[in-house]
């Protein structure tokens, strides 16, 4: 648990990163504005990498004073 | 009677209906009434947390911000992957110290962690000052759908008085199990709506998505990414860090979690509430499609947006569909807000009054009775300043939620391990940083206003950041002063004691 949590970095440096280095509107990225994709895609992350997260702590396993 | 009328008022009896009946059953004491017992499941947890992404903030402010400012809306997709990411290790903790403590609400919480009754007043003060702009928020939209969706069937007024009796009624009947059943409701139909108008009206329009953002482009270049100045990138970064911080300092956010069956309930809610916020997309395509469909409205009737071209697309009934899905936006969200409210006012206000004037401490059964009549009252104070008019849904919350993010820092410290801040540095922090977030609200300054040698690459910061970080230094400060004095008067007492 202790490294897969630092995953949870990944999305928010994406999200607050993003505005800096993906400021544009084309090209277009799954028919999107290039900022907005970007931003949606974040967010997809975010969904993703959380249940990583939470898959790998072993406070979440079934049977866990 | 239009159609479109009938579709609104058979939705709001249905939410009636619902809320009244989540309360078969069981016996509605103040634990019962505010945190469900704390036995919620996931699913009511999920659906509790997610009622506050589809409010009328989004259905209304997230179009027409859209449909105002382009790219700048965007920064509501940000805050939410943040504040998921945040409430995996925020959350559990607060639980599990108010399961512990049988605490009911966010001041029980601080004044429990600091041992200090004037912080939890405090902080239920700084409750009832944000949650008033929120819930006007929702009432404010409530007469525009209501509206505009009846064809002017129903005055704005008459709009906002039929949903704030209904939200009402099934508040004081049900409290929580209310709204989390409502919610039910709302979240299949405002998905429903959003996703069906976020696909049709580009497609009926433009062709399809991509043709809708080719034209906008064509039509007004850089209006889809972020403008050099103004709602800058670093507008957007410090306006996503500011409402993350703030968006679980919410009192009926916070409230919400402690409605929690286990702590594991609570982070799954990271990995799922994701997926549900991938809906803002679809409210974003109804304001762009309005963009060149629907062009001039400005200032406050850009929230008008996603009405206005479906009145102009749609049939009647189609319209009334829409309507009943954003009057649930306004009045589920508005059975939590007003909910956190009341028993905000009975539990933290009300109790520490009674104590503070020498009567016998209130017990539940009677601080629940205060809190269910407290209900119609506040309600009312909404609805006068709902009446009054007024500022865009967006930047009305904005305000508030500069507001309840000075709370974070004090949270943040309780929760360390160290125990860094004294009660009189969480009193004092959160003061400074109110008292800069009202000044900064009533003079309209920018960060520019304030430092004028500031970097111009940082002059768009929101100015929120201002007060927090007067927030933090302040509660620093003091707890160093306060907890030095302690040492010190320790000291002497154990060196008069040894004399």
């Amino acid at each position: 648990m202790s490294a897969v949590r630092y995953l949870a970095l990944v999305p928010v440096a994406s999200v607050m990163l993003g505005p800096f280095f993906c400021n544009r509107v084309t090209p277009f990225l799954f028919g999107l504005p290039f900022l907005l994709s970007w931003m949606a895609l974040s967010l997809a992350m975010t969904s993703v990498v959380m249940y990583i997260v939470y898959r790998f702590d072993p406070r979440n396993a079934p049977g866990y004073q | 009677m239009n159609i479109s009328l009938i579709l609104i008022f058979g939705t709001m009896l249905l939410a009636l209906w619902l809320g009244i009946r989540a309360q078969r059953g069981k016996d509605m004491s103040l634990e019962q009434w505010t945190v469900a017992g704390r036995g919620f499941g996931a699913g009511l947890v999920f659906l509790l947390m997610a009622g506050e992404i589809y409010t009328t903030f989004v259905f209304l402010g997230g179009s027409g911000f859209a449909y105002g400012v382009g790219g700048p809306a965007y920064y509501m997709l940000g805050f939410g992957s943040l504040s998921f990411v945040l409430s995996y290790w925020l959350l559990p903790p607060i639980w599990r110290f108010a399961k512990t403590h049988s605490l009911l609400s966010q001041p029980d919480f601080f004044a429990k962690k600091f041992n200090s009754p004037a912080l939890g007043i405090l902080v239920a003060l700084v409750g009832v000052v944000a949650l008033m702009p929120y819930l006007v928020l929702q009432l404010k939209g409530l007469g525009i759908i209501v509206s505009v969706a009846s064809y002017s069937g129903l005055s704005s007024t008459q709009g906002v008085w039929i949903g704030a009796i209904v939200t009402v009624i099934y508040v004081m009947v049900s409290g929580v199990h209310g709204s989390a059943w409502t919610s039910v409701l709302k979240d299949f139909l405002v998905l429903a709506v959003a996703i069906f108008l976020g696909l049709y009206l580009p497609w009926h329009y433009y062709g399809g998505i991509t043709s809708m953002f080719e034209a906008i482009e064509h039509a007004k270049p850089g209006f889809l990414a972020l403008p050099a100045t103004g709602k800058s990138a670093v507008w957007m970064t410090s306006t996503v860090l500011l409402t993350t911080l703030g968006f679980y300092m919410w009192p009926h956010m916070f409230m919400a979690s402690f409605t929690a069956k286990s702590e594991q309930n609570l982070r799954r809610n990271a990995y799922t509430l994701p997926i549900y916020q991938m809906m803002l997309l679809f409210v974003f395509f109804v304001g762009f499609a309005a963009v060149l469909q629907i062009p001039g409205l400005t200032g406050p009737d850009i929230d008008l947006a996603l009405f206005k071209i479906s009145l102009a697309t749609f049939d009647p009934w189609v319209v009334g569909i829409i309507g009943a899905a954003g009057v649930l936006t306004a009045i589920v969200p508005g059975s939590m807000i007003l909910m956190a409210v009341s028993t905000l006012l009975a539990n933290n206000v009300y109790r520490a009054w009674r104590t503070s004037t020498g009567n016998a401490e209130a017990d539940n059964q009677h601080i629940g009775r205060v809190a269910k009549l407290a209900a119609p009252l506040v309600m009312l104070a909404g609805l006068w300043f709902t009446l009054q008019g007024g500022q865009t849904i967006v930047s009305l919350l904005l305000m508030a939620y500069s507001l309840v993010t000075q709370l974070f820092p004090a949270l943040l410290a309780s929760l360390l391990p160290s125990k860094p801040v004294s009660k009189a540095g969480a009193i004092t922090g959160i003061l400074v940083g109110e008292a800069t977030v009202a000044a900064l609200s009533v003079t309209k300054m920018t960060i520019a206003d304030l430092i004028p040698f500031i970097p111009d690459a940082l002059k768009d910061t929101n100015v929120g950041v201002v007060a927090l970080a007067l927030n933090v230094v302040a509660m620093l400060l003091v707890s160093v002063v306060t907890r030095s004095g302690v040492k010190q008067g320790s000291q002497s007492l154990q060196a008069d004691s040894v004399a």
